[in-house]
């Protein structure tokens, strides 16, 4: 490969990046938005309410994305109530396609993870909580949410680096994100693998990034973890 | 309803690829990962480079990035391999079922190597020991002694990326297999009818993932007979 197709190829892909983030910071801003109601009604004793996750739970990781993807994007135009309804114009742009069938998905995904963390919070501080007379939705909001959201975060980290993953489908709905981009080029200076690596570079480094973000946010989230200040007198 | 408008048996055969497809790369797949985990635990420097290599690389990229670049990539690649190993300069074509099993395999592989290298290091040392002691050859110690257990070990972990891996070969459809997601697209191209199809087609994918994980149920059961548990 020569130096002038490497560089001319970086700008372009580096365009394909910033489509990618976006549709990742979306996707698991809304993800973590939906997933902490359903986490409350999966934990919930009364079984028909904790019925709707567990069949939103068991679709969205029984099926392929890609399936999803395409039941939103092309699937929903099908019906004539949904074409002639005031969110067609949403729905009828990729873009908006893939980061609602992206938030939706990981949702799925990060409620197990909070479902989890919910259910690690100690009985003994639900009880202490109790005992000094808060009330349920107190206890949920000042004690149990906060304390799984800590207990969460490596969990959640790992799903926002497979989510970022997986956005690479967003390609196969027109959009020119970070695959999609790389796709074009391949097609026109006909060097798919080495275009294909460059790309898969840049995830690489979103990758590094993302996982030094969440290793920083635990740190700042845990300051009991922090090393002790040694005091020399 | 069965019939699906005349694409039921479409549908049938497409679920027959999809299923084809996922066996092929698990074979590839379990032998890359047993490898890969061999390298990492190798006592020479270079081999765990390539094997710590192998699965940091490959689980950092998009699947379908992966399953591009061997597509497409595939056939130069061989080309420049046989031009300069044999001297071979004709043309060489690569079916959509290779390379997507390669690709699936070659992804599989990547994790299923960090799973069998925990799996390999958490058996005690001394039964390897005892295996020697008994007068067994390094080779006999390994498939008699040291990969039964690994089975039983990595079997809940090799479950999740059999799930997941069933679910990657949907990814292949864009590449031109004609398996379950392919054949649906053709029938939404005639029926004009995404919703329904694609419905049909995430039903299939919930049936199949649904009796997979009955069947890694079994298994994991079977592997784990004479196991002590606690008593709860």
């Amino acid at each position: 490969m020569t130096w002038e197709a490497f560089l001319e190829m970086l700008p372009k892909l580096a365009s394909g990046a910033v489509l990618t983030l976006e549709l990742l910071l979306l996707s698991a801003c809304i993800g973590l938005l939906l997933a902490v109601p359903l986490a409350l009604a999966r934990v919930s004793k009364r079984w028909w309410l904790s019925l709707m996750p567990r069949t939103y739970i068991f679709f969205f990781r029984g099926t392929p994305l890609l399936v999803q993807l395409f039941l939103v994007y092309y699937g929903l135009g099908q019906f004539e109530a949904v074409r002639e309804s005031f969110v067609w114009p949403v729905l009828r742009d990729a873009f908006w396609c893939a980061a609602i069938t992206f938030s939706l998905h990981t949702a799925a995904y990060i409620s197990e993870i909070l479902r989890g963390a919910i259910q690690a919070v100690p009985v003994g501080e639900i009880e202490a909580a109790r005992a000094i007379g808060m009330r349920p939705h107190q206890v949920y909001i000042s004690i149990i949410l906060p304390r799984a959201f800590r207990m969460a975060l490596p969990a959640y980290g790992n799903e926002i680096i497979l989510m970022l993953k997986a956005s690479a489908l967003a390609s196969t709905i027109t959009l020119m994100d970070l695959t999609g981009t790389a796709k074009t080029i391949s097609s026109i200076n006909y060097m798919p693998v080495e275009t294909f690596v460059t790309a898969g570079a840049f995830y690489l480094a979103i990758t590094y990034v993302l996982t030094h973000f969440i290793r920083f946010l635990e740190r700042h989230l845990h300051p009991d973890r922090k090393e002790p200040v040694m005091i020399v007198g | 309803m069965i019939d699906l408008q005349g694409f039921g048996a479409l549908l049938f055969a497409g679920t027959q690829v999809t299923l084809q497809l996922t066996l092929a790369a698990l074979v590839v797949g379990l032998i890359l990962g047993l490898l890969g985990a061999t390298a990492k635990l190798s006592e020479h420097a270079p081999l765990r480079l390539v094997g710590n290599g192998y699965s940091t690389l490959v689980r950092g990229l998009p699947e379908f990035l992966v399953v591009l670049t061997f597509y497409f990539g595939a056939t130069d690649i061989l080309m420049a391999l046989a031009s300069t190993l044999f001297g071979y300069d004709a043309y060489i074509e690569v079916s959509a079922f290779a390379a997507g099993t390669t690709a699936l395999g070659f992804i599989f592989g990547a994790y299923a190597s960090e799973l069998f290298r925990g799996a390999i290091i958490s058996i005690h040392g001394g039964q390897a020991e005892a295996a020697r002691a008994l007068g067994m050859s390094k080779r006999q110690t390994f498939f008699r002694i040291t990969l039964p257990q690994v089975w039983r070990i990595a079997l809940p972990g090799l479950g999740n990326l059999f799930m997941i891996l069933m679910k990657d070969t949907a990814l292949i459809s864009v590449v031109g297999l004609e398996e379950l997601m392919r054949v649906t697209a053709f029938a939404v191209g005639r029926t004009k009818e995404p919703f329904t199809f694609y419905l049909t087609a995430a039903v299939i994918y919930l049936l199949l993932t649904s009796i997979a994980s009955l069947g890694l149920r079994y298994l994991e059961k079977r592997a784990a007979l004479g196991v002590r548990e606690a008593l709860s």
